[in-house]
């Protein structure tokens, strides 16, 4: 038992294609021009359906970290000691991630961040964040 | 009635008696049983009969998953106890765990009922066995036969973020990095909770902790400790919501409602508010405090969720027991929230040390101290003022209490 996939709805499906792809999206709204995260069919800023996905440039800062020790779901517990972390994409949406490829120590708020790639299984690729 | 009690109805209720079961870490007894302890405790406190009960209120309501999380749901109560309802209601969309506790004042407060019985059992130690909290799964999708992380949990769990002490851990690590907050101010929480869980008999961890044991416990997610993280244990909690015009049924004085906070502006996502050093608990608070002529500098005793050592802090924040950010200096070195100090925290030891009893638990403490029931632990100086909160991250509930005035 794993607990680190997701389950693709239409209205998410999109998103897991391109992370598969290297590319990462989030959505746009063509009437007031707010982008938003999670991912709607409408947009959360004036309720428009006039909403695209668009690949985001990839760069972000840092809002806050973890680095996690020890967890008892699988398969987190085996991937100890790693960095989760929120950051704001450059954007303006914010999103859970994780950032890899970095000393722990080297972590500062605010820090720029760019958009990788990690495979979890054959079917699930997440983008995660290296420092820039 | 006054004017103003006339514009908050929360002052038309009354607490009117607690009741708890055992505590334990593992108990492995029927939860129904724990339940039903704790409601017949809290109905027999406030002098009632079950006959007299004409509502129940209940968090999480029942169910299934995760396991341990709810050990009753309303109709368990309702044909156990077989009572006559005019209302009831149980769930968990709500301000927070004690958000339960305030639909029973509203409910009493509309005249739709006269004495509600709240509750809320957890047999998560039982549940989890030794295994810990990975025998417990979280909801999903499993139709593949596999787990598949849906709703809010698709934007964390593929993320390696799957649990409230890695949420929980960013959010101080941000508060750490905007206001210089440090490890051993955050220790005074469970130093505080432990000192005061030693002269608990019903706390799980009884032993006395030092800042050299908290700082030598291994890191669960960085800033957190052990320590940091509360106690899975069994035990069912319950308490009795009155109305006011009972008081001549009732067996002792009654805890008057002066206010309540349910506010919550912003996004309710673990990862989505716009200020992760605090969130929902700091819009209940200011909502609090524009009910009521009682200043926070007027609190005696703070009974304030402790799932994890740092939403204590934000409560502090939040209740503006202390400007926002400056929690950290407000426990330094412990003695303003011990027993004697000026603000009385977390007089039973908190889910730290007496155990995740899930919110429930600091209502009860705050009731027992203002009825002056504390015991060995009780609060000196005959305390009529205090505040009972529950909830992190998107979930924030609060109550003002008063008694004798
Ligand atoms: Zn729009």
């Amino acid at each position: 038992m794993r607990f680190d996939l997701p389950a693709p709805d239409p209205e998410t499906e999109p998103f897991w294609d391109a992370a598969r792809d290297g590319r990462l999206l989030i959505k746009r709204c063509a009437d007031c021009g707010a982008a938003h995260f999670y991912p709607r069919p409408f947009c959360p800023a004036c309720w428009s359906t006039a909403v695209d996905w668009e690949e985001a440039s990839g760069q972000a800062a840092l809002y806050t970290w973890s680095v996690v020790h020890e967890n008892d779901l699988p398969p987190f517990g085996e991937r100890v000691p790693y960095v989760a972390a929120v950051v704001d994409l450059a954007e303006g949406p914010r999103m859970m991630t994780n950032v890899v490829d970095c000393d722990a120590d080297a972590l500062t708020v605010g820090m720029a961040l760019r958009v990788a790639y990690r495979e979890l299984d054959e079917s699930t690729t997440v983008p995660v964040f290296v420092p820039a | 009635m006054t004017e103003s009690d006339e514009l908050f109805g929360e002052r038309r209720a009354v607490l009117s008696g607690i009741g708890q079961s055992d505590i334990g870490r593992r108990l492995y007894r029927d939860p129904l049983e724990l339940t039903v302890d704790a409601c017949l405790g809290a109905i027999a406190d406030a002098g009632l009969n079950p006959t007299d009960i004409d509502g129940i209120s209940t968090y999480p309501g029942g169910m299934e998953n995760p396991a341990g999380f709810s050990g009753a749901g309303v109709t368990d109560v309702q044909e156990a106890l077989r009572l006559n309802l005019s209302w009831y209601a149980g769930g968990l969309e709500l301000p927070g765990q004690l958000g339960a506790v305030i639909n029973a004042i509203l409910a009493v407060s509309a005249g739709l009922a006269r004495h509600v019985l709240c509750f809320r059992t957890v047999f998560e130690g039982s549940a989890q066995g030794t295994k810990g909290r990975a025998a417990v799964m979280p909801g999903g999708d499993s139709r593949s036969g596999g787990f598949r992380a849906t709703g809010f949990m698709e934007w964390l769990l593929p993320f390696s973020a799957p649990s409230a002490a890695v949420w929980i851990a960013m959010f101080a690590n941000r508060h750490f990095h905007e206001y210089g907050t440090t490890r051993e101010q955050l220790a005074q929480i469970a130093l505080n909770a432990r000192r005061n869980a030693t002269v608990n008999p019903k706390a799980i961890y009884r032993d006395p902790m030092t800042m050299d044991d908290y700082l030598s416990a291994r890191m669960i997610s960085s800033p957190l400790c052990l320590f940091d993280c509360d106690v899975p244990c069994d035990g069912g909690t319950a308490m009795i919501v009155s109305r006011r015009d009972t008081v001549a049924d009732l067996r002792k004085p009654p805890i008057e409602v002066e206010a309540v906070g349910t506010a919550f502006h912003g996004r309710p996502a673990w990862d989505q508010y716009y200020d992760l050093a605090t969130m929902a608990c700091q819009d209940a608070g200011t909502q609090l405090w524009e009910r009521t002529d009682l200043r926070p500098s007027d609190v005696q005793l703070a009974e304030m969720y402790d799932g994890f050592s740092f939403i204590t802090m934000c409560w502090l924040e939040a209740m503006q027991f202390c400007g926002k950010g400056e929690s950290g200096p407000f426990v330094e070195g412990g003695q303003r929230i011990a027993r004697e100090g000026e603000l009385p925290l977390n007089t039973h030891g908190g889910q730290l040390s007496a155990g995740r009893l899930h919110g429930f638990g600091f209502l009860h403490e705050a009731c027992l101290q203002l009825w002056g029931e504390g015991g060995e632990r009780q609060v000196p100086g005959d305390p009529e003022i205090g505040v009972a909160c529950a909830g992190g991250g998107p979930l924030a509930g609060a109550l003002l209490l008063t008694r004798g005035r």
